[in-house]
């Protein structure tokens, strides 16, 4: 089984380097050998889960007694989430195939998918922190070279910076907490030796523990783009449609829970106890709050998802933080969230992509319209995947979002109404979406011309629907779900049922009585909703605050630089330089006399100083 | 015989008759000259020395005297230089007042 896994994880390396250093000239060759690759690892994935679990590792570099070591960890998590990321990336590769069909750069584009499928499967198989964190920064990289894909675009290659420099921000935090966690957990990046250390930590630790786990937290602040470093994943939808499906819906920002929960595995929920779970819970609360509000006033189709999906790894953030409290189960929820939410949400990114697609490259959903009729079949599959997103029952989403807002109404209610609203606003923002683009009449060319896609594209989409309305069901769930013990439950119409119930109809059927049969955003103009298009002005209180933070830093380095090496340094010199060579000036009289005068002098000091002086 | 002050006295004389006229005098040949006053002045005092400093032979230190052939040797070496430098600088700028020579002036 290790040398399947080790397969796993270098095939798509060596897909990539084969597709840079060898057949980059040839698009088809390149796309073709991607798509082998990564069918592959997901025929691996498959087979590695219905088998024992596994590990393997051997030591890359030695100081001393402190060694690091690449490693394989193949638990029921690291092997349910590579089904998860070999799935969701097998059928993106393939709707890639018919997206990016015509592109330029097609062999650069597969070229990046391939690394990031490796990046993503160092994180998911990884056995310490160390070698999670290098695989960490590689997905930050393949994600900046996808993201900026279309780098002549000026918004394209500015958004892979943005991504890119926020997720610095982040991963900074996450290496102190690395290394704090290193020194609080008896010296090891380990795994599976974080248990015992952790479970025998003193109570007057308590502080410095939750500060490490919260250094860590940031990590995931920044991959998964929580509140407030959330400003890079709406625009990273710059980047290709099968990109923001891959990567920024379904499995690189996920990594952040993933990685939180993993560290809960391995060293308990302990330390995720106090201040710290709670910290987490709350951020996860506000990300998923302030995405829904900002989802609801947004035109570009990608965008709207982009922020619902914000909002759903905000719920996936709240639920790792409540197990603070809770304990596993709860973290547990998080992680089944993460599991449905994949499916359904590649399969609406892929079906807008496919609108794009056919709407010749539109993205404003108020110049789409009328597509039922002339793409019934994309139609549909994203009509299941707006379903499973509101959390219909009994589709994926419904179960999953269920079982976190249980566990929120249990240990934080304030927190359980936070995303009861939310359960409000997601269906609202979705039924806007649906209403507007797919319902009504065309409102552009683009709309009115838009023809099915081909099967290539259509395929991905229709095992996408499938999966977002059965993935839930425990015949699948309990053996492909990324948990170790994690049974789908027996349902029971409670409280939490009925709230998300009521909230599901609510939102839904506001959406669609207010937006059904218009043409324009009837809310436009609203202030309230005015702050939600515009993001709270994040961007700009973002832009404001480094302008400033810089316009500090570069006054007192002019400061520096102006007066204290120019004025100060270099010019004094020359100063002090000009002032003695004015004095000596004087001395070079050019009267010859004079200087026989001062020799004379001279001669006499001298005399005086070796006969009378001494 | 003159003594060993008397001597002195005269060289002391010619070396300050040498200085003044270098200190005071604008001709340059003059300056010269003068110089040349204050290496006889010199060569005066060594050999004074030398004659009156008898070992106990009876016979005076001819070291001193010695030195003097030396000085007069460089002396004439050096007036054939300097002259030709003045004559160079005649040449160059048709004066030799020191007063109009002040180009090296900072």
């Amino acid at each position: 089984m290790e040398y399947l896994a080790w397969l796993l994880l270098l095939l798509p390396l060596l897909c990539a380097a084969a597709i840079q250093f060898g057949v980059k000239d040839s698009p088809a060759a390149a796309a073709n050998l991607s798509v082998a690759s990564v069918v592959g690892t997901f025929l691996i994935a498959v087979l590695l889960v219905f088998n024992s679990d596994f590990s393997s590792s051997f030591t890359w570099a030695t100081a001393g007694t402190f060694t690091i070591q690449i490693g394989i960890l193949g638990d029921q998590l690291a092997k349910g989430m590579m089904v998860v990321v070999t799935g969701v990336g097998m059928l993106v590769h393939i709707f890639s195939l018919g997206y990016m069909k015509d592109d330029e750069a097609k062999a650069r584009y597969f070229g990046g998918l391939s690394i990031f499928m490796f990046s993503m499967t160092g994180i998911v198989l990884a056995d310490n922190f160390i070698m999670m964190f290098i695989f960490w920064e590689l997905v930050g990289f393949s994600s900046y070279l996808l993201i900026g894909h279309w780098f002549e675009k000026k918004s394209a290659a500015e958004a892979a910076k943005k991504a890119f420099l926020v997720n610095r921000i982040g991963d900074f935090g996450f290496m102190i907490g690395i290394l704090m966690l290193w020194g609080i957990l008896g010296q090891t990046f380990l795994f599976a030796e974080m248990e015992a250390p952790a479970k025998a930590l003193p109570e007057s630790q308590a502080t410095i523990v939750g500060i490490a786990v919260l250094l860590i937290f940031c990590g995931a602040v920044g991959k998964s783009a929580q509140f407030p470093l959330h400003v890079w994943l709406p625009d990273a939808m710059e980047g290709p449609t099968p990109v923001s499906a891959l990567i920024h819906a379904a499995t690189m920002v996920a990594a952040g829970v993933y990685m939180l929960f993993r560290l809960q595995v391995a060293a308990g929920t302990s330390i995720f106890e106090g201040f710290a779970g709670t910290t987490i819970a709350w951020i996860g609360g506000i990300t998923t709050l302030l995405a829904a509000l900002m989802a609801t006033q947004q035109d570009d189709i990608k965008r709207v998802l982009a922020y619902s999906t914000l909002s759903q790894l905000g719920y996936m953030v709240m639920a790792v933080g409540l197990a603070g409290e809770a304990g596993i189960e709860a973290g547990q929820a998080g992680m089944f969230h993460l599991y449905t939410h994949a499916w359904f949400k590649a399969l609406l990114f892929l079906g807008s992509g496919a609108v794009i697609y056919a709407c010749h490259h539109e993205q404003n959903m108020w110049k789409m319209g009328g597509l039922f009729r002339r793409m019934p079949k994309t139609t549909m599959t994203f009509a299941v995947g707006t379903l499973a997103l509101m959390a219909a029952p009994p589709l994926s989403g419904f179960w999953s979002k269920e079982l976190i807002l249980a566990q929120a109404l249990e240990h934080n209610p304030p927190l359980f109404w936070i995303g009861a609203g939310v359960a409000v606003l997601t269906p609202f923002y979705m039924m806007r979406l649906f209403v507007v683009a797919f319902l009504g009449k065309p409102r552009d060319h683009g709309a009115e011309k838009a023809k099915e896609v081909p099967p290539v594209m259509l395929v991905p989409l229709i095992i996408l629907g499938v999966l977002a309305v059965v993935s839930a069901f425990s015949l699948i769930a309990s053996s492909i779900v990324p948990d170790n013990d994690f049974h789908a439950h027996g349902f029971h119409p409670n409280m939490v049922f009925w709230i998300s119930l009521g909230a599901l109809l609510l939102g839904a059927g506001g959406g669609f009585l207010l937006y059904h049969g218009r043409s324009s955003d009837p809310l436009a103009n609203n202030p309230l909703f005015k702050l939600f298009r515009n993001k709270f002005y994040l961007d700009e209180l973002y832009l404001k605050l480094v302008g400033l933070f810089q316009d500090t830093v570069a006054m007192a380095v002019h400061f520096l630089d102006e007066f204290l090496i120019n004025g100060m340094i270099v010019g004094g010199l020359a100063r002090s330089t000009a002032g003695l060579g004015n004095i000596f000036r004087r001395l070079q009289s050019g009267n010859l006399q004079g200087y026989a005068i001062l020799f004379g002098a001279g001669i006499l000091l001298v005399i005086y100083l070796t006969v009378f002086a001494r | 015989m003159a003594s060993l002050q008397e001597y002195l006295f005269v060289s002391g004389l010619l070396f300050a008759i040498g200085l003044a006229g270098v200190l005071v005098r604008r001709n340059i040949i003059v300056i010269f000259m003068c110089l040349e006053l204050m290496l006889s002045a010199a060569n005066l005092t060594l050999v004074a020395f030398s004659r009156f400093n008898t070992g106990p032979d009876g016979l005076p230190d001819y070291n001193g005297q010695v030195l003097v052939f030396f000085i007069i040797t460089v002396a004439a070496a050096e007036v054939a230089v300097g002259l030709a430098i003045i004559v160079a600088l005649y040449r160059a700028r048709q004066t030799v007042d020191v007063e109009d020579l002040t180009s090296m002036r900072g």
